[in-house]
């Protein structure tokens, strides 16, 4: 038990100091840490605690809190949401006091300019490992695919194309 | 609803619209940084806005005001969803969240696209991207190693990029 909250404690706290772009960039090494270094979770688990916490409000990466319940009960949930928040939240704050000194400055823009790359890499990079660490079906593949040009082109509702996926994979999955 | 942007417009109707707490400037220059430094933007965000009105302890609240509703939503959900599996209707719950993390792949590869469409209009970021998108997404390199070469990288050739 200890030991777990440990595992989650470093893991969490690690992965909060990388999440360039918010958490999204972080969840293929959460899906590989949960599932097939400590075993955890399933496959199929992570891909539904990654639906519900991104179908519920609030940040995406609330996953943690799932994953900290499953692995190690509520004082689990309660490591993984303290590591996965407060060290970038501290960062936060501190780059906060320093951003205000430096409205102007030239290695402000730089920075600005050469993360902008970063983060959409990572954005991508959590859709495609995401798809490469479940078993999908054709269907799957298909609703990923409609849902992807939805949200590239449209202004559809998120909350309704959820809905709509899990219909369509009710009906004919 | 923490969707694109949504709770962002939201905290500035409260925060600068409806309380003026703050001005537009103050707080566009928050929700920059708040994209910049690692860690959920919403909740960046939070810590910026409470640490400019009470420092620490308003970044605190702020950020605990924004996340205890959502993580008991979370957790509820979460667990419901496990003791269902194996009961009568559980194996429907399973489909439907399948259905819906389907879709919330496409949710994360169609931000992705949009805010590149966006925000990369030259070859040599959309590269930075590109290597990124690939190395972590496909060939399953670790965050780390990633982040480890492609941020200095990334500031080089913005930093060359700026001088010509």
């Amino acid at each position: 038990m200890i030991v777990t909250l440990v595992q989650l404690a470093l893991l969490f706290g690690g992965l909060s100091l990388l999440a360039f772009g918010g958490g999204t960039g972080t969840l293929p090494d959460m899906q590989r840490a949960a599932v097939d270094v400590h075993h955890w979770i399933t496959a199929p688990e992570f891909l539904a605690f990654f639906a519900i916490s991104r179908a519920a409000p609030g940040p995406g990466s609330l996953i943690v809190v799932l994953i900290g319940q499953k692995a190690a009960g509520l004082a689990g949930a309660l490591v993984a949401f303290l590591a996965m928040f407060g060290p970038s939240c501290v960062l936060a704050y501190v780059a906060a006091r320093v951003w205000h000194r430096s409205a102007h400055a030239p290695w402000r823009i730089l920075v600005e300019r050469a993360l902008a790359p970063v983060a959409i890499g990572l954005t991508l990079a959590s859709g495609l490992a995401l798809i490469r660490g479940t078993e999908h079906g054709w269907v799957a593949y298909a609703v990923t695919a409609g849902a992807t040009l939805a949200f590239a082109f449209t202004e559809l509702n998120p909350l309704a194309l959820l809905a709509g996926g899990a219909v369509v994979l009710l009906v004919a999955g | 609803m923490s969707f694109g942007g949504g709770l962002a417009a939201w905290i500035r109707r409260e925060v600068v619209q409806r309380r003026g707490w703050m001005d537009d400037q103050q707080f566009l220059s928050g929700y920059a940084l708040s994209q910049l430094v690692p860690g959920a933007s919403n909740v960046n965000l939070s810590v910026f806005i409470g640490a400019q009105l009470r420092g620490v302890p308003g970044a605190v609240a702020a950020v605990a005001g924004l996340t205890v509703l959502p993580v008991a939503i979370v957790l509820v959900l979460g667990v419901l969803y496990l003791h269902s599996q194996g009961m009568p209707g559980g194996a429907s719950f399973s489909t439907a969240l399948a259905g819906m993390g389907a879709v919330a792949i496409g949710l994360n590869l169609g931000t992705g696209i949009r805010l590149g469409r966006l925000h990369i209009r030259r070859l040599v970021p959309a590269l930075v991207t590109a290597v990124i998108a690939i190395s972590i997404g496909v060939l399953g390199f670790r965050l780390l190693h990633v982040l480890a070469v492609m941020l200095p990288v990334s500031l080089l050739l913005a930093w060359l990029d700026q001088r010509e």
